[in-house]
């Protein structure tokens, strides 16, 4: 299982906790993994990445094992920590704001 | 027994705030959707426990939430017609945020652009949306009107949204341009007497109609003059903030723009000037009483550049005379060291008797007036910057 941290808001949004686990099968890549979090949790369609140009929304970051991964492409297979279920893949919001 | 129901959106949730028919003593429920901008909530008017609101952010976009029990609870709906509710895991389905713009039938390719900052042709992208209006007669029908400005409509309470794409595509879309605050459709005016009728205003393009049911748009821009604008007979480019129309006139149109407060006695087609006696004539918000088609009030702001009330005093001028002869309402609001502003569709009338006026400020207080406006007193003082105030009056 692939666990998922959710900044703040998107856990409200989708009342879970901060961390939710899916099954995605293999290539384990950022797609793959952002279409399993979709499927689950269709709130979330459109927040993490826009629902027309499916990018990343400029104000969220990916990261993995200590590697931010936010500029990789979406087909950019997953290290196998995060694979096993050893380490979260992380969607971070940017500190900014008011 | 009667009472009214306060809608407000703010920049970290909405409340709702309640009262009987007297107006007196408030309860008052929130944050709903505690740390997202709430640009609008609104209810139907077929169905008053039926509420939509907007909901968005900068970091995760646009979210439209409805309630069916007038607020208790919410939902974002999505659901397809004989389907689940939820999903296999028992969570809500959800498209209810998606958005897209209509793409010429011709080409497949983007149906215009706009005027970008500098001179340049920009394309539509989508960024949130402004306001909700709920049809007069169908509770699952309802108009967006979004930045970039276009027009959208369920009709299916909110799941799924489409374009009105003859407002965009009638042909002035190349010459829209956003103002300081984005290129949003801001205003949507309903005529209960004729469905076919709609009346919209977008910054900085003007305000538009159409008597189709939103196929067909005309500019109706004439008699608009702006500083910006050398060309009297501009179709379209004026910042105009807010249009108001009591639904027994149909006709009239009252408009707070930019700079000068309007009229227009034809639908539209021709403004004439009625800022008269105010002390300033910016302004955002612009509203008419509730039983007196000829009674408006705005509240004037000092200027484009200072977006406070002059001389530090908060004050709602009101013409019982249609425009021209205004009288300054200050009991019960501050008249001295007050800056702030009053945006947009942060004011609201109730339709009981005496009429109630409603209004907030972006210094987080919710002012009530239960006699037409001659006094005032705050409902709350210390929420977030408010965005939106809409009235229910309930029966």
């Amino acid at each position: 299982m692939i666990r998922v941290t959710l900044p703040y808001h998107l856990r409200t949004l989708a009342r879970v906790g901060e961390e939710v686990t899916l099954a995605v099968s293999d290539p384990v890549t950022l797609s793959s993994v952002l279409d399993a979090l979709e499927a689950r949790y269709p709130m979330l369609a459109g927040t993490v990445r826009d629902h027309y140009t499916q990018q990343r929304r400029p104000f969220l970051r990916f990261f993995a094992c200590g590697e931010d991964l936010s500029l990789e492409t979406l087909d950019y297979r997953l290290p196998d920590a995060v694979v096993s279920g050893a380490e979260p893949f992380m969607i971070i919001g940017a500190i900014a704001g008011g | 027994m009667s009472g009214v129901r306060v809608l407000v959106g703010t920049r970290k949730g909405a409340f709702i705030l309640t009262s009987d028919g007297k107006r007196q003593k408030w309860d008052v429920a929130g944050p709903y959707f505690a740390g997202w901008e709430i640009y609008h909530v609104k209810g139907s008017p077929a169905d008053p426990n039926r509420l939509y609101a907007s909901q968005t952010s900068g970091w995760f976009g646009q979210i439209i939430q409805r309630s069916n029990d007038a607020g208790r609870t919410w939902e974002q709906p999505g659901t397809k017609p004989g389907e689940p509710t939820t999903t296999p895991e028992g969570m809500p389905k959800g498209e209810s945020n998606k958005f897209v713009y209509d793409t010429s039938p011709k080409t497949g390719k983007p149906l215009t652009t706009h005027q970008w900052y500098d001179g340049t042709q920009h394309p539509w992208e989508f960024k949130r949306v402004w306001h909700l209006e709920p049809s007069i007669n169908d509770p699952d029908t309802v108009y967006a009107g979004v930045e970039d400005a276009a027009l959208f409509r369920t009709t299916d309470g909110g799941q799924s949204w489409h374009e009105l794409a003859g407002l965009r595509g009638h042909g002035t879309g190349p010459q829209w341009s956003p103002g300081a605050g984005g290129m949003g459709l801001h205003t949507i005016v309903l005529d209960k007497n004729n469905q076919n009728r709609m009346f919209v205003a977008i910054s900085a393009a003007g305000a538009f109609r159409t008597e189709d049911g939103g196929k067909n748009w005309k500019p109706i821009n004439q008699g608009l003059r702006s500083q910006y604008i050398p060309d009297p007979k501009a179709e379209v480019g004026h910042c105009v903030h807010r249009i108001a129309m009591h639904p027994s006139k149909p006709n009239v149109l009252f408009m707070q723009k930019h700079w000068d407060v309007m009229r227009t006695d034809n639908a539209g087609d021709l403004w004439k000037e009625v800022s008269g006696n105010l002390p300033t004539d910016f302004g955002f918000v612009i509203d008419v009483h509730a039983h007196e088609p000829e009674t408006v009030y705005v509240v004037p702001i000092k200027s484009d550049g200072e977006h406070f009330p002059p001389d530090g005093k908060l004050r709602v001028y009101r013409s019982k005379t249609g425009g021209n002869e205004w009288e300054p309402l200050t009991r019960g609001l501050p008249q001295q060291n007050c800056y702030v502003n009053v945006l947009r569709d942060a004011m609201a009338v109730d339709s009981l008797d005496k009429c109630g006026i409603y209004f907030g400020t972006t210094g987080g207080q919710v002012y009530a007036s239960a006699d037409a406006g001659d006094s005032w007193s705050p409902i709350v003082r210390d929420l977030p910057p408010v965005l939106s105030v809409e009235v229910q009056t309930l029966s």
